[in-house]
């Protein structure tokens, strides 16, 4: 036998033959003991993170009816959020219908998906918002997120901080964006870390629980390995990077890293973590970058919404003025955009 | 077409094509052919060869193949210009280049399409590595010239320089040998791969744009006849070659004794050391960038995965879950990852080698690739150092990966290579990178990083992976040279060895035995001959006739003194000075033996002195001739370090004798070398006597061994032994071409003059220059951040 007949041999995974998983067939992830083995002494080297960070992106590109499809993949797996102080129920309104239609029907149209039912992948509120976005989806199967436990800092006694999960999601919140406690992630407090994210995952009942890490606060990348780690062991559904609220938001190597957690997670369960990069994220080419990280890392799957979401808020008009231009070959206004 | 809906579902990438519209025009109007660039415009077009895309077979030019007469006229107009352009101020050359750099800048996409067309890489690496690394090199070169004067005083333009250059980089590898050569004052005869001679025309096109005198830049194309023309040719200075090390091995041959200057960049077999604590993504990943970049088609590729037994099965698992999502294909698209082999002849190359290891029941695992000129990512395990894929360079997309147990370990594979180009490390330990980095035989070595370039650091191998650098400042100096001293009386060969008894030999008190000098101890030849030292009158005693098993015994005692270059400067300059104090404590019976042999008491007396003041010049450089950090990557320090050659054969003038001797032995052995000396064939007796000062001295053995006897025969089976690294030659000019012709077999680092060219016991004896030849440097990459 030649090696060109050989070539085969190679098992191909190739996207086109796999038939994306569905939440419906989601196993969540019930956690596990604390395992410092699985993080302790775990090497990431930044200069080689950030070279494969800039050189992914270089390395795959989606152009014409490719970036139209991959920029309306990016819609389905955001979650549209608003966290600011002047949030009201009439903001939070506006929000909840712009997550309902998040693309113009006329562009929809133009891109052959009038049929489809495109909507974000979820609105993410403050705890008290809860109730105006439940009552606003109304009708949908978009997921109320909220943030809670002492969103951004967490500096909050622990008891209070269940109160908070267990409020929102009495509100009708179908998900948990937790802030993790960086002062123990600092000190390498890993039990303490853990019970008090295995205590949060447990006041989140059914809800999902998402563990944003704030990785501009712990900043070295074997921290963000280990926190994310200790998150995934105390049985969390996702992780997420940032607040939003932090110096550094989310950035490609800090996503790599994670996601490498995740999958290394995954080799040693067999549960599929989900991952929210958060905070920053406002441009449609920032939508393709972050979708290839996810499938040249993890594959096709880790590109739908249980599995994966960004935490962005004005991304959303920058991907509907790039689709419309896809439609119209004009570049277009977002003056003629619903905003949110 | 497909919809929007569907590509849902799949979330494939498709096609990004890179529209090539622009160059195939610009072909399209060459289509008749091109001449080549000669004093500074194009000549009509010759005899013409066809020049494929590999991508797709389609014939995309026709290049005119260089006659000798051709070639002849481009070295004419480079002699001619040659003059001119090196008494330009080095600010006027300067702006010539930084004209070249920003104008490869500006048609930055232009050269990279028609790169990736010619050469079948993909338009990834040719717009993102290759063209902005030629601009970068023009800049960096830009700034040499205009520095030249300042940085190197004294020194001045080789004159033309013939440059050949391979397929793999083929403009890049344009702007590491004509950005330094134009930079210092050099005219330039360059031939082009004959797979790959387009972008250079191009770039002569953009010379002329910027006005660049004519004759400064000639670019003859055609085939390796050309080649060996502008190698072969009696009126250039200086040689650059980049290529295999088979045809830098007859090169070596055909320049030896022409006096010529040259520098090879040739083949590798690079380790790549995974260590268990290493980032083991990030390692996987450094594999991609170090085998799976430019088709595997690269000299310093990591091609030989080294990894620890500890983590072997978990990275073979990672590495080939990584290979399954490499893409093959059109190089014009954006998204691939490995683009064409440049030739279907290459291509069959590689197929054969890697059928030959599977032959030898490697475990292959392979991507796929499309039919044509493709060859998918390929990986062997289980490879040992006796298979094929260890010791072939492939020159393709083909790693393998054998398994080690320790750092001795990893270091013993990693140097069981006759190549010595470049390594890469990967561990969390800074303690056991350096280490390895110090003990690798490499004159690149990436840590935590692989194929790491810049135009601020040197690049070039050691062994037989060639000589001198390109890049930084020392691939500056390759293309500069101090005015060449005036042989006023050329040296003419000794007569031979009488090795029968004499008539009335002049003896001293008592009789003295002169021996050999192998690994710290008196040793009587092998040969069991000895020979008659005449004096100014008389016959004033015998040396041992050495002969070839006495250089065997020598190199092998002092490969055994190795711990000699891994002692501080200190440790050594400390050595030098008690070797002064010995013989300024001897001085009396040095003046005598040197009076023995016909001088005179004066001259014979300043021989001595000269002797012990080099002693001491070199004791104080022993810890003085530093490497660098070279200005390169942001995180990133990227050290040059001087690092002796090894062992290194050292043959004597036969004037001089123990001035020359010392002259000569005091740098090599002050930067770490052990060598072999060759004294004076007529006045070896010095250099015997001196065996008395080393062995009280200090000096550990094998350092210096001393073999008298018929110098060129002895520096032959020096210059052919393949374990010894450096050879110097002072002697006659037929002696000079003999050792530079013999040293093709393993590359060895050859310095050759002629015995009358240099007053040994004048300033002109020692230098900086001598400590250069004694060393080679290895830079190493060290990126940070946490």
């Amino acid at each position: 036998m030649t090696v060109d007949t050989q070539r085969t041999a190679l098992e191909h995974v190739v996207s086109t033959d796999m038939v994306a998983t569905h939440a419906a067939e989601h196993v969540r992830n019930p956690g596990m003991p604390l395992d410092l083995s699985m993080f302790e002494g775990h090497a990431v080297n930044r200069s080689a993170a950030e070279r494969r960070a800039s050189t992914l992106s270089a390395r795959r590109s989606v152009k014409k009816v490719y970036q139209a499809a991959w920029l309306v993949n990016a819609v389905r797996m955001i979650d549209l959020t608003t966290l600011s102080g002047d949030d009201t129920e009439g903001k939070v309104q506006r929000l909840c219908a712009k997550a309902r239609q998040p693309i113009a029907p006329y562009i929809m149209d133009g891109l052959g998906l009038s049929d489809m039912d495109l909507t974000v992948g979820a609105v993410c509120v403050y705890p008290t918002m809860v109730p105006h976005a439940v009552k606003a989806l109304k009708g949908t199967s978009i997921p109320v997120a909220s943030v809670a436990t002492g969103f951004p800092a967490g500096l909050i006694p622990l008891n209070l901080r269940l109160e908070e999960i267990k409020y929102a999601v009495g509100e009708g919140a179908g998900e948990i964006d937790i802030v993790i406690n960086r002062e123990m992630a600092l000190k390498q407090e890993w039990n303490q870390l853990y019970d008090e994210i295995a205590a949060m995952r447990e006041a989140c009942g059914e809800a999902h629980l998402k563990a944003i890490l704030a990785t501009g606060e712990l900043e070295t990348l074997r921290n963000v390995y280990a926190a994310s780690m200790v998150a995934m062991q105390a049985g969390a559904d996702f992780i997420k990077t940032s607040t939003g609220k932090e110096g550094v938001n989310a950035t490609l190597p800090v996503s790599l890293t994670m996601v490498r957690a995740l999958r290394d997670y995954g080799d040693a369960t067999g549960y599929q973590i989900g991952f929210k990069p958060a905070g920053g994220i406002k441009a449609a080419k920032e939508a393709i970058a972050w979708q290839v990280l996810m499938k040249e890392e993890m594959g096709r799957e880790w590109l739908e919404p249980h599995l994966f979401r960004f935490g962005a808020s004005s991304m959303l008009g920058d991907i509907e003025r790039q689709l419309e231009h896809h439609v119209t070959g004009r570049y277009a206004s977002s003056s003629r955009h619903a905003m949110s | 077409m497909t919809t929007i809906q569907e590509i849902l579902n799949t979330m494939d990438y498709g096609t990004a094509p890179e529209d090539s519209k622009i160059v195939r025009e610009w072909l399209s109007k060459h289509e008749s052919g091109f001449g080549h660039f000669i004093n500074g415009a194009f000549t009509k077009v010759g005899e013409t060869f066809d020049v494929q895309n590999p991508a797709t077979g389609d014939v995309i030019a026709r290049v005119s193949q260089g006659s000798a007469s051709d070639v002849d006229d481009a070295v004419k107009a480079a002699r001619a210009a040659q003059p001119k352009w090196a008494g330009l101020s080095g600010h006027e050359r300067a702006k010539y280049l930084y004209a070249l750099a920003r104008h490869v800048q500006q048609h930055s996409r232009f050269l990279a399409v028609l790169e990736s067309i010619d050469n079948g890489k993909p338009i990834r690496e040719s717009r993102d590595g290759d063209i902005p690394l030629v601009a970068r090199h023009f800049y960096h070169h830009a700034g040499w010239a205009e520095l030249a004067e300042d940085e190197f005083p004294g020194a001045e333009a080789v004159g033309v320089c013939g440059q050949v250059i391979p397929w793999n980089f083929p403009l890049l590898m344009l702007a590491w040998k004509v950005a330094p050569a134009l930079a210092a004052g050099n005219t330039v005869v360059l031939k082009p791969a004959e797979y790959t001679p387009l972008t250079a025309l191009a770039f002569a096109q953009i010379a002329a744009e910027c006005g660049l005198p004519k004759g400064v830049l000639n670019i003859v194309t055609g085939d390796g006849e050309t080649g060996a023309a502008v190698v072969g040719h009696e009126n250039i200075d200086k040689v650059a070659f980049t290529g295999s090390t088979d045809v830098g091995r007859i090169i070596r041959q055909q320049t030896a004794g022409s006096g010529k200057s040259l520098t090879l960049e040739l083949g590798g077999k690079s380790p790549f050391i995974v260590f268990a604590d290493a980032d083991l993504d990030a390692a996987v990943e450094g594999v991609v960038d170090a085998i799976w970049f430019n088709q595997g088609q690269v000299c310093c590729a990591g091609s030989r995965i080294l990894v620890a037994e500890a983590v072997a099965a978990k990275f073979e698992k990672m590495l080939r879950k990584r290979m399954e999502t490499i893409r093959v294909g059109d190089p014009l698209d954006k998204n691939t990852d490995i683009g064409a082999i440049v030739h279907p002849v290459q291509r069959d190359r590689i197929a054969e080698l890697v059928n030959k290891g599977a032959s030898e029941g490697l475990d292959l695992c392979q991507g796929t690739a499309p039919e044509g000129c493709f060859y998918p990512p390929t990986l062997a395990t289980g490879v040992s150092p006796a298979s094929v894929l260890w010791n072939e360079e492939i020159f393709g997309p083909v790693v393998t990966l054998t398994t080690f147990r320790t750092p001795k370990d990893a270091i013993a594979l990693a140097n069981n290579s006759r190549y010595g180009l470049a390594a890469s490390i990967w561990s969390e330990n800074v303690n056991l990178c350096l280490d390895i980095a110090a003990k690798v035989k490499a004159g690149v070595v990436w840590i935590n990083c692989t194929n790491v370039f810049d135009a601020g650091a040197g690049f070039g191998g050691y062994r037989e992976s060639g000589f001198g650098r390109e890049g930084g400042r020392e691939g500056m100096a390759a293309y500069l040279k101090q005015p060449k001293l005036k042989v006023k009386k050329p040296e003419a060969a000794p007569a031979a060895p009488n090795a029968v008894p004499v008539d009335g030999a002049e003896i001293g008190m008592i009789d003295r035995t002169a021996k050999l000098y192998i690994g710290g101890k008196q040793a009587r030849p092998d040969s069991g001959y000895v020979y008659a030292v005449n004096g100014g009158k008389k016959t004033v005693g015998h040396a041992g006739l050495g002969s070839r098993k006495d250089v065997r015994n020598a190199v092998e005692a002092a490969h055994k003194a190795a711990g000699w270059g891994k002692a501080t400067g200190h440790n050594r300059a400390q050595v030098l000075y008690y070797i002064a104090e010995n013989l300024s404590a001897r001085a009396k019976e040095f003046t005598d033996r040197l009076v023995s042999f016909g001088m005179n008491n004066g001259a014979a007396k300043a021989e001595v002195e000269t002797a012990i003041r080099r002693c001491f010049w070199y004791a104080a450089q022993a810890d003085k001739f530093d490497g660098m950090v070279h200005q390169t990557k942001t995180n990133n320090v990227s050290i040059a370090m001087h690092e002796p050659l090894g062992v290194m054969g050292v043959a004597c003038p036969n004037g001089s004798p123990l001035a020359a001797m010392v002259s000569l032995v005091m740098p090599a052995i002050a930067m770490g070398n052990a060598v072999i000396v060759v004294p004076s064939q007529d006045h070896p007796l010095a250099a015997t006597d001196f065996y008395q000062v080393l062995e009280t001295s200090d000096v550990p053995a094998g350092v210096v061994n001393i073999i008298t006897g018929p110098r060129d025969d002895l520096a032959k089976t020096l210059a052919q032994h393949d374990d010894v690294a450096g050879m110097w030659y002072v002697g006659t000019a037929e002696g000079a071409e003999m050792v530079e012709r013999e040293s093709a077999g393993n590359l060895k680092q050859t310095w050759t003059e002629d015995g009358g060219a240099r007053d040994w016991t004048s300033a002109q004896g020692q230098g900086k220059e001598f400590l250069s030849r004694a060393t080679q440097v290895k830079n190493i990459w060290v990126p940070y951040g946490e």
